[in-house]
């Protein structure tokens, strides 16, 4: 994590489980003031219980989990916590500004209605029963709940998901905006786009223990870096004895080749088929990187488990 | 919109006062009222069954008949009052936690600094006033229509020990709204809400149901609550009144403590 920031949460090695399933083997965390950490993962990886232990809604089976120093256990331990979950229903017949109303109380320095109003984009909307908001409507007061105690710590579970476009980058707005105030933010996500948007450190989880941590720029360049695509009359075998090829696929009409160092590779391609064609290179992308460390560690789990 | 949130920490700290206690207490306790007064599935049927049916069975048809020296409508004025808050917090509790819990909502409120114990607080309010007014009605029926002779002070005593002994029924609701999934709380209150009305005489006066029936009765909280009851409107009840006050703690703290194992199951355990 980011260099001497005090630590606002922390799990010391927490393992989870539930019934016979481990959620969470083992597990060290810490979440420093003023970053925005994303948690990345398959289902079932453990990101969800990860932010239910740092809230107090679930006990760790050994290790500890401290929020600003203490068991979120405990009520007063939260007063500086704002949460947004994944709720299939919220009660319907409470007003958008009844139910921030509701929730500002729990707080000591709450925001006030009209600023919540405006930073979770509801404007207009505050005498409406929330029965008859739309999806997107009601996300944004799920968030408006999280924030409205103007809390220091902010977990989001999965903020956007299945929102429309402009919902979403509103929210991520939002987020940066948070964030800039020098608040923290923890967030899980199955958005590569919201993570390489947003996060300024990135963990992976599988199977219940971390995978991979660093920036979103470091993931990336954990894996092979750069493709370059181009229709060609080489052969593929011929490629790969190119220098610093790294990977050649052959797709169709066209080569998918992998490489560290663009440059040189492309310099070797028209020396020897200055016919080449359709040239396209890409950088590689944060889901590649993802997609990579989690093969990987499920490829290691699978040997331990045949081993 | 963005140019507002720029300025959402400075001038956005307001209101001092919140997130004090009595506070939360109190806006937890107004909401839930606001928010039950619009689910016409839980008013219609909490406020109108009791009433109907008293009406009915009480002013219409027992008007002029005794039972010992006290008329049909003012036994069946302390029978329908245990009848009515019996399902108001059964409802209440059963349904709106099994809701609540089942499907996620209840977990967003205690990952926020509430404090549980107000979100039961809460719902035993919504509750009681549900059950006031509801014994408020009952009373004017029976005053009004059925010749029913009760001083206010009487009454009073009644109400107040209805509405003292419904914890019992919130107590039960609870642990139904922790065992059971949110589309299957409203049936399981009413398969048991129903008979155990009826076998603990709330609807017809016990002595007119056959013997195993009175004796089972004593298994049946609303049984004795109902005694409590109709003593206070001048009915010689069965047993001692410590007997069945003692019966229905005895009641409660059982099913306070399945709730509480039911909290435990959702992994959430309360904390002060």
């Amino acid at each position: 994590m980011g260099e001497g920031r005090q630590i606002v949460a922390s799990l010391d090695s927490v393992t989870k489980k539930y019934g016979e399933v481990t959620a969470l083997c083992d597990v060290s965390l810490n979440v420093g003031a003023g970053e925005l950490l994303a948690l990345l993962g398959p289902n079932g990886a453990g990101k969800t219980t990860s932010v239910r232990l740092m809230l107090g809604l679930s006990k760790p089976l050994s290790g500890k989990v401290q929020v600003f120093g203490r068991d979120p256990r405990i009520v007063s331990a939260r007063r500086r916590i704002g949460a947004m979950l994944q709720v299939a229903k919220v009660p319907e017949t409470l007003k958008v500004k009844e139910h921030i109303d509701l929730f500002r109380s729990y707080y000591a320095n709450p925001l006030s209605l009209r600023t919540t109003l405006e930073a979770a984009g509801l404007e207009g909307m505050e005498n409406r029963l929330f029965g008859a908001l739309s999806g997107g409507q009601k996300q944004r007061v799920l968030f408006a709940l999280a924030i409205c105690g103007n809390p220091d710590l902010l977990f989001l579970d999965e903020p956007t998901v299945g929102l429309d476009i402009t919902t979403r980058h509103l929210i991520w707005q939002q987020i940066r905006n948070l964030v800039r105030q020098g608040r923290t933010v923890v967030l899980t996500t199955h958005y590569l786009e919201e993570v390489d948007a947003l996060a300024s450190r990135v963990v992976v989880l599988n199977h219940g223990a971390i995978v991979a941590e660093g920036t979103s720029a470091e993931m990336k360049a954990r894996t092979a870096q750069r493709k370059i695509r181009c229709v060609t009359r080489l052969r593929p075998s011929e490629v790969e004895s190119i220098a610093l090829v790294s990977g050649v696929a052959a797709y169709e009409d066209r080569l998918e080749i992998r490489t560290m160092q663009v440059e040189p590779v492309l310099r070797e391609l028209f020396l020897r088929d200055p016919a080449i064609t359709g040239l396209e290179v890409s950088n590689s992308t944060l889901e590649d990187a993802f997609l990579k460390i989690v093969e990987t560690g499920n490829q290691e789990v699978q040997k331990e488990m045949t081993a | 919109m963005n140019s507002h949130t720029a300025t959402a920490t400075a001038g956005a700290i307001t209101n001092a006062s919140s997130g004090s206690a009595l506070r939360i207490y109190r806006t937890e306790a107004k909401y839930e009222f606001m928010k039950t007064l619009r689910q016409p599935a839980y008013v219609i049927p909490t406020l109108t069954f009791p009433l109907v049916f008293y009406l009915m069975f009480g002013v219409i048809f027992g008007g002029k008949q005794t039972i010992g020296s006290v008329n049909l409508a003012t036994y069946l004025l302390a029978t329908y009052a245990t009848f009515g808050v019996m399902g108001a917090s059964l409802f209440g509790f059963a349904v709106g936690v099994a809701m609540e819990r089942g499907y996620g909502w209840l977990q967003v409120k205690r990952a926020s600094p509430m404090p549980p114990l107000a979100y039961l607080a809460a719902k035993a309010v919504m509750s009681t006033v549900f059950c006031a007014i509801l014994v408020v009605g009952l009373y004017v029926l029976g005053t009004e229509f059925g010749g029913v002779h009760l001083p206010l002070t009487k009454f009073l005593g009644l109400a107040g020990i209805v509405i003292a002994g419904s914890i019992v029924f919130c107590a039960m609701g609870l642990v139904i709204g922790c065992y059971t999934a949110p589309n299957a709380a409203p049936a399981v209150v009413n398969v048991i809400f129903l008979p155990m009305s009826f076998c603990a005489g709330l609807w017809l006066p016990l002595q007119l149901l056959p013997k195993v029936l009175q004796h089972a009765a004593l298994l049946l909280p609303p049984y004795h609550l109902a005694q409590l009851a109709l003593h206070q409107v001048g009915f010689k009840a069965t047993g001692a009144a410590w007997q069945h006050v003692a019966a229905l703690a005895a009641f409660t703290v059982v099913f306070l403590l399945l709730a509480r194992r039911g909290f435990k199951r959702d992994d959430v355990s309360v904390n002060a």
